[in-house]
């Protein structure tokens, strides 16, 4: 059965280990670098990202998640994951993982009171998906390989590039859980790939 | 595309999860907090024993204290309102704060009503002590809770009577036929859609954070093994001797709260957490988890 991780230091894990089951795959809360071997993929989940990063280095998780990247499994950042993922942040000189080729901007739509909820055509997911925007960061930049999945008012909020996904949003939030379903399709995949 | 639903203000508490909102005083102490991995800061004026200690009126913090702390870090800035004051909430709102807390750390500007919290586009946190009062303040429009404990003594006892009662109701409700729920209500003084909703969830519909006599990293992880979903730490970091060091403790061992050993490791030399205050030498008129409707 595939079987997929959520990281699991701080933030929305449970919401996304419920999208997971619901799709029918195995969910594990990754707490140790160990865990991240019995995985096929990862979700880096919402929160706050500079609190996950500390949390990142203290359990010495960036090179075990830079190991992981390479073994060409796939990578779903949501929101703080998003950011995680990122190769430029604007207004930082170093990224966190920086394995995805896009810039983001945090907290790009402003501060909570602007936090908000809007429908969104997502290519080859929905043509409308209930999308919650919570201090959201954005896709400022997205590189030749990146593909655009979504965008809001003119912003890129979800994107592809090879094994990683990425979006700017909580699908986890809602009870529509194609997303999430996308990325176990790309998950599916990536092991069936590694089998041949 | 829609500003202030109840996903996205409840939504916003879900991000904190598993983390640590610290009660600061300046930019200098918020930075450190940020540092130390919190996932957010409470603006305030004087931290909760410091308000004890002051006596009289405690009420919103000076806004340039808030605007101070909103330019000093990038993670997100609560700030507290006093109990049914519907003009503190609305500056707070205006001035960008994310979240707002409706507290019993301040003295209430009104002794029957509380906020009608559904009302505002910035989501709010209260306070409970029971499901009662958890139920009402969610039927308000609260999108987060935290237990209230007693703020400002640096003794656990409270919080924990407090949690250990929400999750023993809510462990009851849950187990009820929904036929028996309109009585529940009645006896409980809690709006009996938000039982019901309860019920359909298997646990409370909003994140339920510990507040409230957190001295130690061994009592955030007594908390958090408790059920809280997290940690409000108020005067025990920065009336500690090493606040830096503090901070990273607490919210390591708020991560990590079962790793024994390494709560062990977090809490060899912090030097002294800050004095506590048994609280059967409060005066009744002197504890705050009173104050509330």
């Amino acid at each position: 059965m595939t079987k997929i991780g959520v990281l699991a230091l701080q933030g929305a894990v449970r919401e996304h280990i419920q999208s997971l089951e619901a799709c029918g795959v195995e969910a594990v809360a990754i707490k140790r670098t160990e865990q991240l071997d019995e995985v096929d993929g990862l979700i880096l989940p919402g929160g706050e990202s500079t609190t996950m990063r500390r949390l990142i280095d203290k359990y010495d998780f960036l090179n075990p998640l830079k190991e992981f990247v390479r073994t060409g499994k796939p990578m779903f950042g949501t929101c703080a994951g998003l950011i995680l993922l990122a190769k430029n942040i604007v207004g930082y000189s170093e990224p966190h993982l920086g394995v995805m080729d896009v810039t983001v901007e945090r907290n790009s739509f402003g501060r909570q009171v602007d936090s908000f909820e809007a429908d969104l055509a997502i290519k080859d997911v929905a043509e409308s998906f209930t999308a919650v925007f919570i201090r959201a960061p954005h896709i400022v930049e997205a590189g030749e390989n990146v593909e655009v999945l979504s965008k809001h008012n003119g912003r890129i909020v979800a994107a592809r590039e090879g094994q990683f996904l990425g979006c700017s949003f909580h699908p986890e939030l809602t009870d529509d859980h194609r997303l999430t379903a996308y990325f176990v399709g790309m998950v599916e995949e990536a092991k069936q790939k590694q089998l041949a | 595309m829609r500003t202030g639903t109840d996903r996205v203000k409840r939504g916003m508490a879900e991000m904190q999860k598993g983390g640590v909102i610290m009660d600061v005083v300046n930019a200098e102490q918020a930075k450190i907090a940020e540092e130390a991995g919190a996932v957010a800061v409470m603006a305030l004026e004087r931290v909760p024993s410091d308000i004890r200690a002051a006596g009289g009126v405690a009420r919103m913090a000076d806004p340039r204290i808030i605007e101070e702390v909103i330019n000093a870090v990038s993670i997100p800035v609560m700030a507290k309102a006093r109990i049914g004051h519907i003009v503190e909430a609305r500056v707070l709102e205006a001035m960008g704060v994310d979240y707002i807390d409706e507290s019993e750390v301040l003295t209430p500007a009104d002794e029957e009503y509380h906020l009608l919290k559904s009302d505002y586009t910035v989501p709010f946190v209260c306070g409970c002590r029971d499901l009662g009062e958890a139920a009402r303040r969610i039927g308000e429009g609260a999108s987060m809770l935290r237990t209230k404990g007693e703020p400002g003594t640096g003794n656990i006892v409270e919080a924990v009577r407090h949690i250990r009662k929400v999750n023993a109701q809510v462990r009851k409700v849950v187990s009820m036929n929904e036929d028996e729920l309109m009585t529940e209500a009645k006896l409980l003084g809690a709006p009996y859609e938000i039982l019901l909703e309860i019920k359909r969830l298997g646990r409370l519909p909003v994140v339920n954070f510990a507040a409230g006599g957190v001295a130690t990293p061994a009592d955030a992880a007594l908390m958090m093994q408790l059920g809280s979903d997290g940690v409000f730490v108020g005067s025990g970091i920065f009336k500690s001797e090493n606040p830096a060091k503090f901070a990273r403790a607490i919210v390591e061992a708020t991560t990590h709260y079962q790793d024994y050993k390494l709560i062990a490791e977090l809490s060899k030399n912090l030097g002294t957490p800050m004095k506590g205050i048994e609280i059967s030498s409060l005066a009744p008129e002197a504890r705050m988890q009173e104050r509330g409707w």
